[in-house]
């Protein structure tokens, strides 16, 4: 130990001889300064290189004819072929316009919500109601998707499930929930709002207390109401935050249910549950004469489409003066 | 409130009552002639254990390799001498919003020859950014640069500085990522199903969803039915004792743990 000390001293000692006028370092001794720095790179860089941007350049199939005996370089370019042919599918509007409305219901509804949760939560005195109240609230987040979809059928199913039990009992018909596709979208995005909502707000919870209480105790003073100062104090406070969210929901807001969507899919339902995850899924993996390169296509398509949404939303929230995200 | 846990109770409750009152409607907040033979078929099915015991292995080991490859990435992104640190950081946040998709992901793990094996559930999952971030994000508020400085001066080299310092520091950023990770691994379900075929090698998700969405339970497993409606009711009971099953181990770990959560979602909202 000792001798590496007095090692290390000398080195030091010489730098400040040598560097008598602080020079810039270049490239090479910087990156040879942090090798070990880099050492510890190499794990996660792999693992990015092998499970993210290999799939990324393997995407490229979309513009291929894939056959699994000729590999993904070796086969045939076909150019936009795929592609052409998922523009020009019969269901090609209906799918987008699915997955367009859903996402945007689950957007709008998801949103306020927390936030109010989140701003009553915060006027509570008592600590062990206020306690007591996140912990049930943010429990249903931690359900599993196929658990939560279990609930789902389990609640809603005809003759036996407390929803129509509940129907009948005041005497209205009962309805085949999970048959009928324009009751679909709202058992999704609301279940969903169910079982978020806790967690989602404690974001905006940690926003509400890092707001300077001198200014609450100033609006107080001047004789404002709770509803003022909510408005005026605290809805400022978490815009920034809240608008940051909203612009990493539209970036997720193609991707995030898709589990969620295809186990509440039967056939009944698939007018309005057909999206184009669920879609790819099918095409690539579920369906006899799998087609790896329309399914590639088509998912590439949608990632695409993500990214551009996401660039644009981040630029109109930049533009309007708000919180951006980089 | 009511609105959030009127449904738990009334599952829990469900999954104790006869069936004919669940399924007439009588039973609505507590269990009416309690019986535990859902709870009983559970039990008595052997995918489930399988399934519970496969989960187990998935989540202990997928987390321990979540959590080193995290802290691999997260500690040397922290750092601002790293050269070309943001060149770096961007290579993983850009895949965060962009990706090369479902099918060039499962054409890759399929030629890695990891189809079929534990390894599909581990692997391509090692690492999520969003953990990386908030992972960096720790390190850049708890260890001050001067600490590294007066190491430096001390003539400690990283590897140490990391061993000796940044670690023993961590502990709680490491409970924060093992449990997002831990939770992510208990709650997966699509990528075995779609890498997986062997049902010795299910996790309880997959089992589950075959039982609760799929409705395929197979007859051997209910024990001594009469009839056809005994079959069908047994069949709604075990459902609503599954759900309770399912859900309960992570329901007893949640809430001492719910403090940790609250601290990660908050030094995710640091940065972001």
């Amino acid at each position: 130990m000792g001798a590496v000390n007095s090692k290390e001293y000398v080195k030091v000692e010489l730098k400040s001889v040598t560097y008598v006028k602080p020079r810039e370092k270049t490239t090479i001794q910087k990156l040879k300064q942090s090798w070990r720095l880099y050492v510890l790179l190499i794990l996660p860089l792999v693992y990015l290189a092998l499970f993210k941007y290999a799939p990324m350049f393997g995407a490229i199939i979309a513009f291929k004819d894939y056959q699994v005996s000729k590999g993904i370089l070796g086969s045939d370019w076909v150019g936009f072929k795929h592609f052409l042919r998922f523009f020009h599918w019969y269901d090609f509007w209906r799918v987008m316009w699915n997955t367009i409305s859903l996402s945007f219901y689950q957007l709008v509804a998801s949103f306020p919500l927390p936030i109010i949760l989140a701003l009553s939560i915060n006027y509570v005195k008592n600590q062990f109601f206020k306690k007591s109240v996140q912990m049930i609230s943010y429990a249903p987040h931690f359900i599993s998707v196929v658990v939560m979809v279990g609930m789902i059928l389990l609640f809603f199913a005809p003759r036996t499930g407390i929803i129509s039990n509940i129907l009948v009992l005041f005497g209205f018909a009962d309805i085949n929930w999970m048959g009928k596709p324009e009751y679909f979208q709202s058992i999704y995005v609301w279940s969903g709002v169910w079982q978020n909502v806790g967690f989602s707000c404690i974001i905006y919870l940690a926003a509400l207390s890092s707001i300077d209480p001198s200014l609450h105790e100033a609006a107080v003073v001047d004789g404002a109401s709770k509803l003022r100062r909510i408005w005026h104090i605290d809805l400022p406070g978490i815009m920034p935050i809240a608008i940051i969210l909203l612009i990493l929901n539209f970036g997720n807001m193609m991707e995030l249910g898709f589990e969620k969507v295809l186990l509440m899919q039967n056939p009944l339902n698939l007018r309005t549950s057909e999206v184009i995850d669920t879609y790819v899924y099918k095409v690539g993996l579920v369906s006899e004469a799998a087609n790896f390169s329309y399914s590639s296509a088509i998912g590439l398509f949608r990632n695409i489409i993500n990214l551009i949404l996401l660039l644009l939303i981040n630029r109109m929230a930049r533009k309007a003066g708000q919180a951006s995200l980089w | 409130m009511i609105m959030v846990l009127y449904p738990l109770i009334y599952i829990v409750s469900a999954s104790f009552s006869s069936t004919k009152s669940v399924i007439s409607g009588e039973m609505w907040l507590w269990p009416i002639e309690p019986t535990l033979d859902g709870y009983k078929a559970v039990f008595e099915h052997h995918l489930i254990w399988s399934g519970f015991l496969n989960s187990l292995f998935y989540t202990v080991f997928g987390t321990l390799i979540n959590v080193i490859m995290t802290l691999l990435a997260g500690y040397p992104l922290s750092r601002k001498d790293l050269y070309g640190k943001n060149f770096i950081m961007f290579l993983f946040v850009f895949t965060m919003f962009f990706s090369g998709g479902l099918i060039p992901t499962y054409i890759l793990v399929k030629d890695l020859g990891l189809l079929d094996t534990r390894w599909a559930m581990l692997l391509p999952g090692a690492l999520a950014v969003w953990n990386v971030i908030i992972t960096r994000t720790f390190f850049q508020v708890t260890i001050p640069d001067e600490l590294l400085e007066a190491a430096k001066i001390d003539g400690c080299s990283d590897f140490t500085f990391i061993t000796k310092i940044v670690l023993p520091l961590s502990a709680p950023i490491i409970a924060v990522i093992s449990l997002f990770y831990a939770v992510g691994h208990w709650n997966q379900f699509f990528q075995a199903l779609i890498y997986l075929k062997d049902p010795q090698l299910f996790p309880l998700q997959l089992v589950l969803r075959d039982i609760l969405v799929m409705n395929e339970i197979s007859l051997e497993i209910l024990p001594d039915v009469e009839s056809a409606a005994a079959l069908e009711g047994l069949r709604e009971k075990l459902k609503y004792a599954l759900v309770v099953v399912a859900s309960v181990p992570l329901l007893i770990v949640y809430p001492f743990v719910q403090r940790h959560f609250v601290k990660g979602v908050m030094l995710g909202s640091l940065k972001g």
